[in-house]
């Protein structure tokens, strides 16, 4: 079981949860109510490979996520994934980009900190001379509405 | 023969002989006739590209996508330290501070420049707003952009940053930027077309040495940077990628 979360990075008062991602990883995180939003005006940009690993960060992906960028260049996109994003929106993420189709969706992340931020996100493959050689993600501020709505369906797929 | 350059129709005004300049510095950095034709709008310079009329152009991220990946075009150099970002600014004595309270029926003024009404529409998206319940004017230039905001007939007005902050001082006293984008990583960038791509190594070490004299300098600063920098085809790739992800 992977413990790379620490109290000592914590904000307010935390829950353990154990999450269990699509490779067999088993994780603690440690998560807070506590919210930061994001900036008006700034995008959130990172790409991974094929497999997931992520290869490039900007600043307000380091900014928001609250790790270092040598924290998060080589690990895992799913460092970020929040116990209450279903696995059923993860599902249908990497569905459509298997079919090298683009995805929107709104998603709740996890921080450093325990925290979470909303984003509106996009990803799209990478395409190069026919072959796929990762992914781009772009993430902005989402619409308050279609968080809550996102919410609301998210409880629903994660009670089903 | 002659090749033809052109450039996106969102470069400053105050830089329009610097781009005559430049193609007269670039003639006779590389020895071939090059003609420079500028347009005033985004459609007549799209029509001239889709009819494969240029041999070279300086394009807006938003076109970059069309000239490298069904044209054949393949970058070569980015001005230093201009990213495209996108203001979006009220009059001085508006009473909104924020853009979530911006409400439907929003009237925009805004030109017909791709980059900078998508960012602006993207900054919008947090309350909800969109193409849908906003009224949006087009006009020719940002200047008018900031009359008709000063002029209450419109609430905001979209404009490119490097743009808004050489307007006027008297126009810029009466506006005030309500949100800028921060993006940092998508910007213009001088594209080489088939029929000019043998010379594309030439003009990318001639480029990259304008600052090494006088001249070069003197070109550049009437271009309104202090260099180039080179742009791999990858670079260009990704910031493609980046836009398509920002179109719904």
């Amino acid at each position: 079981m992977v413990v790379d979360m620490s109290p000592d990075d914590l904000i307010g008062e935390h829950r353990k949860v154990l999450l269990t991602y699509h490779d067999g990883t088993v994780r603690q995180v440690l998560v807070t109510n506590v919210e930061t939003p994001i900036p008006d005006g700034r995008l959130i940009v990172s790409r991974t490979d094929q497999k997931g690993i992520i290869t490039h960060v900007n600043q307000s992906f380091v900014d928001m996520a609250g790790y270092s960028e040598e924290e998060l260049v080589g690990a895992p996109h799913y460092i970020l994934r929040h116990p209450d994003m279903p696995a059923a929106a993860f599902q249908m993420l990497w569905d459509t980009l298997r079919e090298k189709k683009k995805w929107h969706g709104y998603v709740k992340n996890l921080r450093k900190d325990g925290g979470f931020y909303w984003v509106y996100a996009t990803v799209i493959p990478n395409i190069r001379n026919g072959q796929l050689m990762g992914y781009t993600s772009v993430r902005r501020k989402p619409s308050r509405t279609k968080v809550r709505e996102a919410e609301e369906l998210y409880k629903t797929l994660s009670q089903g | 023969m002659t090749y033809n350059f052109t450039v996106s129709p969102d470069f400053n005004p105050n830089h329009l002989s610097g781009w005559f300049i430049f193609n007269t510095w670039l003639q006779k950095a590389i020895g071939e006739g090059i003609h420079l034709e500028l347009y005033d709008d985004f459609d007549s310079q799209r029509k001239g590209i889709s009819e494969d009329k240029f041999d070279l152009i300086y394009a807006n991220p938003y076109d970059a996508s069309l000239l490298v990946r069904q044209k054949g075009f393949v970058p070569l150099v980015s001005p230093c330290n201009k990213s495209d970002e996108a203001i979006i600014a009220v009059r001085a004595d508006s009473s909104v501070a924020a853009v979530e309270e911006l409400m439907p029926g929003l009237r925009i003024s805004s030109t017909d420049d791709p980059d900078v009404n998508m960012m602006c529409m993207i900054m919008l998206e947090p309350c909800d707003l969109n193409a849908e319940n906003t009224v949006l004017h087009r006009s020719d230039t940002y200047v008018i952009v900031a009359k008709h905001l000063i002029n209450n007939e419109a609430d905001v007005g979209f404009f490119l940053e490097e743009t808004y902050n050489e307007l006027s001082n008297v126009i810029r006293s009466q506006l005030r930027p309500l949100v800028q984008s921060q993006i940092q990583i998508i910007n213009h960038v001088l594209l080489v077309g088939p029929g000019l791509a043998h010379k594309r190594e030439e003009m990318l070490e001639a480029l990259l040495a304008m600052t090494d004299d006088e001249k070069g300098l003197g070109v550049l600063e009437s271009l309104g940077f202090p260099r180039w920098i080179a742009v791999s085809q990858e670079d260009t790739e990704f910031m493609i990628d980046l836009m398509d992800t920002l179109e719904d």
